[in-house]
């Protein structure tokens, strides 16, 4: 009985200390999402756009400015991504009639094919009709979910300029006299509270650093040089070019019928001499690299071809003839510009009241086009989850059960795509010709069976 | 014997605080001897008198009272008191337990009033959620929008629920929670709730009569009342009380009693001699592996049941006030 007694009073006197709000009400948020690249801005659009959220305080924190584009400017900018037509549907949500209104480019085929051999392999739509998918450039998505997001100011707030210097995270269980909520502590010495953190900040996620959150990763040797390309003459140009030289794959995306943009991943090295080389060199390393031959050996021309025979015999319609991208003729002013390249992943995905989406969760190669995209689909399904919690009435930092199912569901389609695409890297990052036999038929052989082809073009237009 | 009846009638405490039940039906005559202070008591002579009893005479055991509560169970209740939000903790099944009932609460509701509000579908109603513990079924029913008042009589567990919501202002402003029991509360709030929940309650309960008269009182016309407990079957006393509560531990040994059960059938009866119309009633299914609750055909163990308080016929002559939050449009008018 006394320490019945003695717990009746500790809860009284507890609950006396509690009748003033400890937190100010405007601190407190349902979500907070820290980051606003393409993929922190479209979960704060996706959230805001749901219905079952309506009435929740959003906030979305960024670092840099706000990036707003009234008028697009003349010249491209050279960070481009592909987007697929899931991610598409998902930016459908008022934001992609921003786009469309922008600029993007849509392409209906998609040819790779080895320097060292002359396997190749295209993907294309049936009737070359549809659209495979989008080249949009980042700042374009930026800007369009940016203006998507004004619409939404009544309860999705966003503060730019605006940097985090620390997170504390809540006891996971309920302790009496504690803030049950995340702290975010402010560059500006304020402190915001939340319900449930987002980390939407990138492949050096400050959230997931500190949540503790053990991540897989490791640097490739290589850079990407991206820059924007003039080509010589016009043309429908809505095909996706993509080589797989020993260095690095090299892919040119089209951005309109006189220009696209160059993807050419290679290593640390080359990738400097090729910054530091003159216009006119620069353009003819990139024909030359897209053009040449110098890498084929007779062995793995002839075994190619012979199994190229055998294969059109096995399967006399399939098999498309190689094709010649289109040559350059000049780049865009000021527009070389080289990043490094590497590969991570996050073991788990969600925390007590913590969820990390997009470059923060994984991080790919962009040989696939594939690192917006799968930040997208994050995104669409943690805002299905979120939903379905709140319907529930659910707390929704605390749903374990609900942030559980957003973390297998992502990690059982982003894990198979990432190993796919390291897989990849490392077959084509070799001129040793067992590999390169290897890969050649492989790469024939799948070129031969349509249904594998829509199964992988399929998997990755999520 | 019978003055352990009469002692019902006042907050009697037990003297031990763990209920062991180690013994199957057909011993439990010995037990008696064994535990002077048990409610058993009155339904174990009950038995002797009529072992093969069937029907409504069960319910006669608890109408003996003029009060809804029964000490032991208040007792009961009281000594887990602080336990309601360790999910990991005895209370876990009722934590899971809520991916059932609130969409069953929340859709039936909706049903009735359509939706109120984007994002919050329950505004503007009013519900009570009687023996609500901690606030396990109060808190989420409050995020959605209602405005849930939460009674128990175990004060602690009034205060732990207390304590819990007060951390968010939502819920702050949208549940309240008092300590006093439904027969108090019933003569301040005439017909003032839209819905009344008593979700693992009736199992727990003295007088079933005395519950449901205090329900219709508190209930506007046209109200829904729901209700989740166990049958009374062989199946609910191998389930829920060998398996649960002595073999897998789901919940504390001793906070079940299987005469106390009731069955779908007669709580329908009851209720509906009370002036409701049962309008639903889905059996629910725990999974001891997963942890998970799941809706089932069969009843024979847990379930739910909806039912609403029958609005009063006008008599010729008389003008009956209309219920203001019921005059929505595109609602079932017609109840009976």
């Amino acid at each position: 009985m006394q320490q019945q007694n003695t717990d009746t009073c500790c809860l009284c006197s507890c609950l006396k200390k509690l009748n003033e709000p400890s937190t100010s009400e405007n601190e407190l948020f349902d979500i907070i999402i820290s980051g606003g690249g393409m993929v922190g801005t479209a979960m704060a659009c996706s959230l805001g756009l749901e219905p079952n959220l309506a009435g929740k305080k959003i906030l979305l924190l960024e670092a840099g400015h706000k990036k707003e584009m009234n008028r697009v400017p003349e010249t491209y900018s050279t960070r481009v991504s592909s987007i697929s037509p899931g991610s598409a549907t998902l930016l459908s949500l008022g934001a992609w009639d921003h786009i469309v209104n922008m600029r993007c480019k849509p392409y209906n085929k998609m040819q790779v094919w080895d320097a060292c051999s002359d396997a190749l392999i295209t993907f294309d739509k049936e009737n070359l009709q549809d659209e495979m998918a989008y080249i949009v450039e980042n700042d374009v998505i930026v800007a369009a979910l940016t203006k998507q997001l004004q619409t939404l100011s009544d309860h999705v707030e966003v503060q730019y300029r605006t940097k985090v210097v620390k997170y504390t995270w809540p006891h996971p269980y309920h302790v009496s006299e504690s803030i049950p909520w995340v702290q975010v502590t402010l560059a500006n010495g304020k402190t915001l509270h939340t319900k449930l953190l987002i980390g939407a900040d990138g492949p050096n996620s400050m959230v997931r650093r500190e949540a503790g959150i053990p991540t897989v990763k490791w640097n490739y040797d290589q850079s990407a040089v991206v820059a924007v390309l003039h080509l010589s003459e016009p043309t429908e140009n809505n095909v996706a070019w993509q080589r797989f030289l020993p260095t690095g794959p090299i892919a040119m995306l089209p951005l309109s019928d006189t220009e696209s943009s160059l993807v050419w991943s290679t290593s640390h090295q080359h990738a400097e001499e090729l910054l530091q080389l003159d216009e006119e060199s620069f353009v003819d390393a990139i024909n030359s690299a897209f053009w040449s031959n110098e890498n084929h050996s007779e062995l793995v021309e002839t075994a190619g071809s012979l199994f190229r025979m055998a294969l059109s015999v096995l399967m006399p319609d399939s098999g498309s003839a190689r094709q010649l991208p289109p040559s350059v003729a000049g780049i865009g002013p000021k527009s070389r510009v080289m990043f490094p390249l590497g590969m991570g992943h996050a073991t788990e995905y969600i925390r007590h009241r913590v969820a990390i989406i997009g470059d923060a969760a994984h991080r790919v190669h962009p040989l696939a086009g594939q690192g917006a995209n799968l930040g997208f689909g994050d995104v669409a399904y943690l805002t299905k989850v979120l939903s379905q919690a709140a319907f529930n009435g659910k707390d929704l930092g605390k749903s374990m059960q609900h942030l559980l199912e957003f973390e297998t569901e992502r990690q059982r389609h982003n894990l198979p795509m990432m190993a796919a695409v390291d897989l990849m890297k490392r077959l084509y990052s070799t001129n040793a010709a067992p590999m390169v036999l290897l890969r050649t038929f492989g790469l024939q052989a799948t070129n031969t069976l349509p249904p594998l082809k829509e199964q992988i073009m399929a998997y990755a237009s999520k | 014997m019978y003055s352990k009846k009469l002692a019902r009638l006042a907050f009697g405490l037990l003297a031990e605080p763990t209920f062991k039940c180690t013994l199957t039906r057909s011993v439990s005559s010995r037990v008696n001897a064994v535990r002077t202070l048990c409610s058993w008591t009155v339904c174990l002579h009950h038995r002797r008198k009529n072992p093969l009893s069937e029907g409504l005479t069960r319910l006669n055991v608890r109408t003996v009272s003029q009060t809804t509560l029964d000490p032991a169970e208040v007792r009961k209740f009281q000594a887990m008191a602080s336990k309601w939000w360790d999910l990991q903790g005895e209370f876990a099944a009722l934590h899971s337990m809520n991916d059932l009932r609130v969409p069953f609460i929340r859709d039936n509701l909706l049903n009735v009033h359509g939706i109120r509000q984007l994002g919050k579908p329950l505004a503007g109603l009013r519900i009570l959620d009687v023996g609500c513990g901690g606030g396990v079924l109060s808190e989420p029913l409050g995020r959605l929008g209602a405005d849930v008042r939460g009674i128990d009589p175990v004060e602690d567990s009034v205060r732990t629920a207390e304590l819990h919501s007060s951390y968010d202002p939502d819920l702050r402003e949208r549940v309240r929670y008092q300590a006093c029991t439904l027969e108090e509360l019933a003569e301040e709030e005439l017909e003032g709730f839209h819905a009344v929940v008593a979700s693992e309650v009736v199992e727990h309960l003295a007088d079933l009569d005395a519950f449901a008269s205090c329900c219709q009182q508190v209930l506007k016309p046209g109200g829904s009342l729901f209700i989740t407990t166990i049958n009374k079957t062989n199946l609910s006393y191998v389930f829920g009380i060998v398996a649960a509560e002595q073999l897998l531990r789901i919940v504390p040994s001793g906070t079940h009693d299987w005469e106390k059960f009731v069955s779908p059938e007669d709580l329908e009866r009851l209720l509906e001699s009370f002036g409701f119309y049962v309008e639903a009633i889905r059996g629910m299914m725990y999974n001891p592996l997963t942890g998970a609750w799941s809706w089932q055909q069969s009843t024979a163990i847990n379930y739910a049941l909806h039912a609403i308080k029958r609005k009063e016929e006008p008599q010729p002559g008389q003008v009956w006030p209309e219920s203001e939050n019921l005059d929505e449009p595109g609602r079932a008018t017609n109840y009976s």
